[in-house]
C-alpha cells in the first residue's frame, strides 16, 4: 500500500494474493458441500411436502450448534451436511481475518496487529459469547 | 408444493436475484429477502438468515478477484471492520426484539435509499491532502488505473467510522450487506475514489455478514432447505452478472432494475404497514 517503501509493498502484495486465494477456496469448498448435501436431501425428501415457513419455528439443536452440525454431518444427515457447508461459508471471512493478522505480524505492523485482533475478538464474542436468546 | 418444486423455483429465483444484485451493484442478498417473503411467504427471519449467507458468498467470491488486482485497501477495510462487526452484533441482537413488520418497513426504506445511491454521481477524484488521523492509521493508499498507479489520501475518518457502525447495525438487523451505506461512508464522507470504496466495501461485507450470521445460525434462523438453493442460486447469478458486466454497459439495465427495486421496496413497506409479516 505504501509506495515509498518497497519492502513493505511486497509483503502486502503476498498477503493480498493469499487472502484472495483463501476467499475463493472457501467459497468453492462451501458451495460443493452445500450442493452435495442438497442433492442428498432432495433424493431423500424431494417428494415430501414443503414445510410451512410462514411462522418462525427455529431449527433444532442438531443444526444450530457446532457440535450438533458436526455430529449430524458425520451421520450423513443431508440437512446436517448443508449446514456444515453453511458453517464453512461463514468461517471463510473469519479465516481471512486470521490470515491478515498473521500478515501484519510478519510485517511487524503493531498498530494493525492490534486492530485486527480487535476485529477477531468481536467475531469470537459473537460466536461463543452465548448470544443465543 | 413438494420440496423438490420449492427448491427448483427458489433456485431459479435466487439465480435471478444474484444476477440483478450484481448488475445493479446492490448485492444478491438484498433481492433475496423480498423474493422469499413476498413470493414464498417465508417468515422474514428465515429470509434474513438466507440473505446473510448469500451476502457472504457474493462478497468472498467477488473480493477474491478485486484483491488480486490490488484495488482493495485492506488496511482501511480492516480498520472499518471494527465498526461494522460491532454494529452487526448489536443489529443481530436488536433483531430479536424488533417486530417483523417494523423490520420489513425499515428494509423497504433501505432498499429505496440503496437504489437511489446506485444512480448518484460517483467520486472519481483522489484527494492529495489527507487528515492526520488517516496518516496515523496508514489509511492512505494507491490503486491501479489505466493511466498508472494513482495515490489517494482520505479525511473525515471519525465520521466515516460512525456511518460504518450504523451500516453494521442495519446489516445485522436486516440481513443485508448495506453496501450502499458503506460506499456512502467511504465515497462521500472520506473522499475515497469510487473504485477503491466499492471494492473495499465488498471486501468488508463478508466479515460484517459473518459477524451477525453466527448469531442467526445459533438462534435457528438458518434453514438448510432454504439455504441450499439460495446460496447456490445467488452465487451462480452473481457469476453470470460479473461476466455480463464485462461485455455490456450496464447503465440502461441499471435504471430498469432500480425502478423494479423501488417497486419492490414499496411493496415491502406496504405489506409491513398492513401487518402482513
Amino acid at each position: 500500500m505504501n509506495a515509498n517503501n518497497n519492502g513493505k509493498n511486497l509483503g502486502d502484495r503476498d498477503i493480498e494474493l493469499l487472502v484472495g486465494r483463501l476467499l475463493r477456496t472457501g467459497v468453492i469448498t462451501a458451495s460443493c458441500i452445500v450442493l452435495l448435501g442438497g442433492i442428498l436431501f432432495l433424493i431423500q425428501h424431494g417428494s415430501a411436502l414443503m414445510p410451512s415457513y410462514h411462522r418462525f419455528n427455529g431449527e433444532d439443536n442438531s443444526f444450530t450448534t457446532f457440535g450438533g452440525i458436526i455430529s449430524s454431518t458425520l451421520q450423513f444427515n443431508a440437512k446436517g451436511i448443508v449446514q456444515f457447508g453453511v458453517m464453512v461459508l461463514i468461517a471463510t471471512p473469519v479465516l481471512r481475518i486470521a490470515l491478515s493478522l498473521l500478515g501484519f505480524a510478519l510485517e511487524k505492523d503493531k498498530l494493525y496487529v492490534i486492530i485486527t485482533t480487535i476485529v477477531l475478538c468481536v467475531m469470537l464474542f459473537s460466536t461463543i459469547g452465548g448470544l443465543k436468546v | 408444493m413438494t420440496i423438490l418444486t420449492f427448491t427448483i423455483i427458489l433456485l431459479v429465483g435466487a439465480y435471478l436475484a444474484g444476477l440483478v444484485g450484481s448488475l445493479t451493484g446492490l448485492g444478491g442478498g438484498v433481492v433475496v429477502i423480498p423474493l422469499l417473503t413476498l413470493v414464498f411467504h417465508v417468515d422474514i427471519r428465515y429470509a434474513i438468515g438466507a440473505a446473510l449467507l448469500a451476502s457472504i458468498a457474493n462478497s468472498s467470491g467477488a473480493a477474491s478477484a478485486y484483491v488480486k488486482e490490488g484495488i482493495t485497501n485492506i488496511r482501511l477495510g480492516m480498520f472499518l471492520e471494527i465498526a461494522t462487526t460491532v454494529g452487526a452484533v448489536i443489529g443481530a441482537l436488536l433483531a430479536v426484539y424488533t417486530p417483523t413488520n417494523t423490520i420489513a418497513i425499515l428494509f423497504g426504506c433501505i432498499l429505496f435509499f440503496s437504489a437511489a445511491m446506485t444512480l448518484r454521481k460517483k467520486n472519481q477524484l483522489a484527494l492529495t491532502e489527507g487528515s492526520k488521523t488517516a496518516a496515523f492509521l496508514k489509511l492512505n493508499g494507491s490503486y491501479p488505473t489505466p493511466e498508472g498507479q494513482v495515490d489517494y489520501k482520505l479525511k473525515n475518518v471519525g465520521a466515516g467510522f460512525s456511518i460504518m457502525t450504523l451500516a453494521g447495525i442495519l446489516s445485522g438487523l436486516l440481513g443485508i450487506g448495506s453496501g450502499a451505506l458503506k460506499v456512502l461512508a467511504m465515497d462521500s464522507t472520506m473522499h475515497i475514489p469510487f473504485k477503491v470504496s466499492t471494492t473495499t466495501s465488498n471486501f468488508m461485507i463478508g466479515v460484517t455478514a459473518a459477524a451477525s450470521a453466527v448469531v442467526y445460525l445459533q438462534r435457528g434462523y438458518m434453514d438448510p432447505t432454504i439455504a441450499f438453493p439460495v446460496v447456490l442460486g445467488v452465487l451462480g447469478g452473481a457469476f453470470t452478472g460479473a461476466i455480463l458486466l464485462k461485455k455490456l454497459d450496464p447503465k440502461v439495465l441499471r435504471y430498469i432494475f432500480c425502478a423494479a427495486i423501488v417497486f419492490v421496496a414499496a411493496e415491502m413497506m406496504y405489506n409491513g404497514f398492513q401487518h402482513k409479516f
